[in-house]
C-alpha cells in the first residue's frame, strides 16, 4: 500500500486521537505548572446599622473578586508556579516528617499516598485471583457436557457486561446495613456487622467485585485457548505417565502462557484505572484510588471552584505510573517486532 | 475419548459443583436486585430471604400475583419470546426497504418492545383482574409484586430523559467510531510499514491512559470554549461543556485505540488476495475497500460496535464531569439518588433505576452472545 493511500485511510482516526488524546495530554502537562486564580482586590466597605439617635457605621476592608464589567464574570489570572501543585498533591513535607518520626502509618493519611497504596495493592491482589478463577471456570466448562456450555457462558457474561457502577452497587445493596447477606451473616455469627464502617471490609468487597467482574473475560479467553490444545502432546504426556496435575502444569499452562500474559497486561491497565468501585461502594471516606483523586479535584467544591492545577498535577503523576507499568511489555513487543522483521 | 483421559467420578462431581457455584455467584447479585426492585420497601430490605422473594408486605398492600396470573403470564411470555425468534426476522426482512435492513431491525425492535410493554403492563393486568375475581382459590394472590418503583423512576423522576440522552450518546459513539475505525483498521491491516507499527504501539499506550487524565485536559477548554473560539467563529461559538455531541467526540477518541486494534485483527483475517484481485481488475484502494471488503466485513464491525456501545453506555467518569444536569446520561444520573437516598423508598427507587439500566445489557448478551465471545477472543488468541 502506498504511503499516500495509507495516510488517507488512517487520517480521520489519527486526527481524532491527536485532538482528543495527545493535545489534552500536553495541555495537562502545562496546566500542572500553572495556577489560575480569580483576581482579588481589597475594598473598603462601610456598613451602617440603624441605631438610636445616630446610625452605627463601621468600615472594614474586604477581599472580593474583581468582576469584569463587560462579561459579568470574575477576572482570573494565570501564573507559573513551578512544582507547587505537585507539592500540594504529594505533600512531601508531611511525608518526610512521617518517615523522620518513624510513624510510617502517617504516610497513608495523605490522600495521594493513600490512593497509591490502594491502587497498587488492588492491582496486585486481583491479578492472580482473576487468572486463577478464570482458568478454573474454563477448565470446568471444558469438562461439562456440550448442552450446558451455552447457558453457562451466557450467565458468566452477565457480570462482565454489566455497567461497573451498577455492578458494584448491586453488591453494595447485598451488604448494606440491612442487606440480605449482612442479615444472614449476622444471624450465623450472632453479632452486629457493618461492612461499610471500616476500610478493610470495603476493600475486601472491592477485590471480590473486581474478580467477579473480570474473571468472565479471562474465562472466555482461556476457554478459547483450551480448544486449541494439541491432543497429540497431551496423549504422549499420558503415555509418559504424567498424571492429571502434571498434564495441566506442563502441557496446558505452557500452551496458555501467551494468553495469561495478554490477560495480565489488559488487567494491569484496567486495574490501574480503578474508579467505578469507589463510586458504587461510596467508599471515598475510607478507600480512594488515584483516578478518583483526580476526579475529586475536578469536581466543583461547595464554592463552585475546581482545583484544575492540582488535578493536572495528580493526573501527571498517575501518567508516570502507567508509563512505568508499560515499559517492560512494550520493550518486549518492540523486540518481537524487530525479530519478526529479519 | 480414550480410557486414559476418562475422568474419575469425584473429579466430575467437583468440577460440576464448582461450575454451579460460579453460576450462582455470577447471577445472584443481578437477580437479587431485580427481585428487590418489584417489592415494597419493607419487603425489599427484609432480613429473611424468603420474605424478600414472596413479599408479604407488598401482597398486603394489594399488589400481588395469583397462581393463575403466574401461569398465564409465563405462557404469554413464552409465546412472545418464541414469536420474536421465529416470525419477527421474516417480517423485518419483508417490510424493510432493500439496503436498509439495519434500520428495519431498529424499527422492528422498537415496535416489538413497545407492544411488549403495552401487553404486559397495559392489557394483562386488566385481564388478570377480571379472571381473579371469578377464579376462587386459584385467584388469591400468593406472590407480592409491584411496579410502583419503576413508575416513580420513569414517570415522576423523568428517567426517560436520561435514557434518551444515553441513547443519543451511545448511538453517536457507535456510528462515528465505527466509521472512522474501519478505515483506519483496514489501512493498518494492509500496511506492513514501520509507521503502522508505531501507530499501533502509540494507540496501545493511549488505551492505557486513565480517563481522568484526559478529562483534566478537556475541562478548562470546554468551559471556556465560547471565549476561545469567538475570534474564529464569532457569536456562534458554542460552550462545549454540557453538549452531548462534544461528549460523543471525546468518547470516540478514547475508544479509537481499542477499535483500531480490534478491527485490524478482523481485517487481517480477510485474505488480502481478495482486494488484490479487485486491484488487478482496475479498482483503486478505496473502490476495493467499498466493493470487495465492505460486504464481508460485517461480523467484525458488529462485534466492535458492541464493545463501542458498552464503552459509551457504561461510562461514568467522562459523562459525570463533562455533562451538566439537564443533559445527564443514565449512569451518572443514578448517582443523583445517592444524595437524596434517605428513606428506604428512595433506596428501592435507586434499585429500580439500576435494574432499568441493566435490562438493555441483558438483552444485548441474549442476542449477541456469539459475537461478544468472538470479539473477546479475536484479539487474544491470534496474539
Amino acid at each position: 500500500m502506498k504511503f499516500k493511500t495509507f495516510f488517507w485511510f488512517v487520517a480521520p482516526s489519527v486526527f481524532m486521537m491527536l485532538l482528543f488524546i495527545a493535545a489534552p495530554l500536553i495541555s495537562v502537562f502545562i496546566q500542572s505548572f500553572q495556577i489560575t486564580q480569580p483576581v482579588m482586590q481589597q475594598i473598603e466597605v462601610e456598613t451602617c446599622t440603624p441605631g438610636f439617635l445616630t446610625q452605627t457605621c463601621t468600615t472594614e476592608i474586604k477581599t472580593v473578586p474583581v468582576i469584569d464589567e463587560e462579561t459579568g464574570r470574575t477576572q482570573t489570572t494565570t501564573a507559573w508556579v513551578g512544582v507547587q501543585s505537585y507539592q500540594n498533591v504529594l505533600q512531601m513535607d508531611k511525608f518526610w516528617a512521617a518517615i523522620g518520626s518513624g510513624n510510617w502509618g502517617d504516610i497513608l493519611q495523605i490522600d495521594f499516598w493513600k490512593a497509591l497504596r490502594f491502587t497498587l495493592m488492588f492491582t496486585l491482589v486481583t491479578l492472580p485471583l482473576v487468572i486463577g478463577v478464570g482458568l478454573m471456570i474454563a477448565l470446568a466448562v471444558n469438562n461439562a457436557t456440550k448442552a450446558l456450555r451455552g447457558p453457562v457462558i451466557f450467565i458468566s457474561l452477565l457480570p462482565f457486561i454489566i455497567t461497573p457502577v451498577i455492578g458494584s452497587l448491586s453488591i453494595y445493596w447485598l451488604f448494606v446495613g440491612d442487606g440480605i447477606l449482612t442479615a444472614t451473616l449476622e444471624r450465623w455469627l450472632d453479632r452486629d456487622i457493618a461492612m461499610f464502617a471500616q476500610a478493610w471490609t470495603i476493600e475486601l468487597l472491592m477485590y471480590f467485585y473486581r474478580v467477579w467482574h473480570v474473571a468472565p473475560f479471562a474465562f472466555v479467553i482461556f476457554y478459547a485457548g483450551l480448544q486449541t490444545v494439541n491432543m497429540d502432546t497431551l496423549e504422549s504426556a499420558i503415555i509418559d505417565g504424567a498424571n492429571r496435575f502434571e498434564r495441566l502444569r506442563y502441557v496446558i499452562i505452557p500452551h496458555l502462557m501467551p494468553l495469561i500474559i495478554f490477560i495480565a497486561l489488559i488487567h494491569l491497565m484496567d486495574c490501574y484505572r480503578v474508579f467505578d468501585e469507589i463510586i458504587g461502594f461510596r467508599s471515598q471516606a475510607h478507600v480512594i484510588s488515584l483516578q478518583w483523586l483526580t476526579f475529586d479535584f475536578l469536581t466543583p467544591d461547595d464554592a463552585g471552584n475546581r482545583a484544575i492545577s492540582r488535578a493536572a498535577a495528580s493526573a501527571m503523576l498517575t501518567m508516570v505510573g502507567i508509563v512505568i507499568l508499560l515499559i517492560l511489555p512494550l520493550r518486549r513487543t518492540w523486540r518481537d517486532h524487530k525479530g519478526g522483521a529479519h | 475419548m480414550s480410557k486414559a483421559t476418562a475422568q474419575p467420578l469425584s473429579l466430575k462431581v467437583a468440577s460440576g459443583a464448582f461450575l454451579a457455584f460460579w453460576c450462582l455467584i455470577a447471577a445472584f447479585p443481578i437477580a437479587w436486585i431485580a427481585v428487590m426492585s418489584v417489592k415494597s420497601p419493607r419487603d425489599a430490605f427484609d432480613a429473611s430471604a424468603w420474605n424478600v422473594i414472596t413479599g408479604p408486605a407488598t401482597r398486603a398492600a394489594g399488589n400481588g400475583l395469583s397462581l393463575l396470573d403466574i401461569l398465564l403470564g409465563l405462557i404469554v411470555l413464552y409465546f412472545a419470546i418464541r414469536w420474536a425468534f421465529t416470525r419477527l426476522p421474516g417480517m423485518v426482512e419483508q417490510y424493510s426497504p432493500p439496503g436498509f435492513i439495519v434500520l428495519g431491525w431498529l424499527v422492528g425492535a422498537a415496535v416489538y418492545g413497545l407492544l411488549f410493554v403495552l401487553i404486559f403492563f397495559g392489557a394483562l393486568p386488566l385481564v388478570f383482574g377480571m379472571l381473579n375475581s371469578i377464579a376462587g382459590p386459584l385467584g388469591t394472590p400468593i406472590l407480592g409484586l409491584t411496579t410502583e418503583h419503576y413508575v416513580a423512576v420513569w414517570g415522576e423522576n423523568q428517567f426517560y430523559r436520561n435514557f434518551i440522552n444515553s441513547m443519543i450518546v451511545t448511538a453517536g459513539v457507535v456510528t462515528v467510531s465505527l466509521t472512522v475505525g474501519t478505515l483506519a483498521g483496514y489501512g493498518l491491516a494492509r500496511s506492513g510499514s514501520n509507521l503502522a507499527f508505531w501507530l499501533l504501539i502509540i494507540a496501545l499506550v493511549f488505551r492505557a491512559l486513565p480517563h481522568s487524565v484526559l478529562v483534566a485536559g478537556y475541562l478548562p477548554w470546554f468551559i471556556n470554549s465560547a471565549e476561545i473560539l469567538r475570534p474564529i467563529l464569532g457569536d456562534l461559538s458554542p460552550t462545549l461543556y454540557g453538549q452531548p455531541w462534544a461528549i460523543i467526540a471525546v468518547l470516540v477518541a478514547i475508544n479509537q485505540p481499542f477499535t483500531i486494534w480490534m478491527l485490524r485483527s478482523f481485517f487481517q483475517n480477510i485474505p488480502s488476495e481478495l482486494d488484490e484481485a479487485a486491484r488487478v481488475d482496475g479498482c483503486s484502494h478505496f473502490q476495493a475497500f467499498r466493493r470487495v471488503i465492505m460486504p464481508v466485513m460485517w461480523p467484525g464491525v458488529i462485534t466492535t460496535g458492541l464493545f463501542s456501545f458498552l464503552l459509551g453506555y457504561n461510562d461514568f467518569l467522562v459523562t459525570a464531569l463533562l455533562l451538566d444536569a439537564q443533559n445527564q446520561t443514565m449512569v451518572p444520573a443514578i448517582a443523583g439518588y445517592f444524595n437524596r437516598e434517605t428513606t428506604t423508598t428512595d433506596q428501592v427507587e435507586a434499585v429500580a433505576a439500576a435494574v432499568s439500566i441493566t435490562a438493555p445489557l441483558f438483552l444485548l448478551v441474549m442476542v449477541f452472545q456469539r459475537q461478544i465471545v468472538s470479539g473477546l477472543t479475536a484479539g487474544a488468541v491470534k496474539g
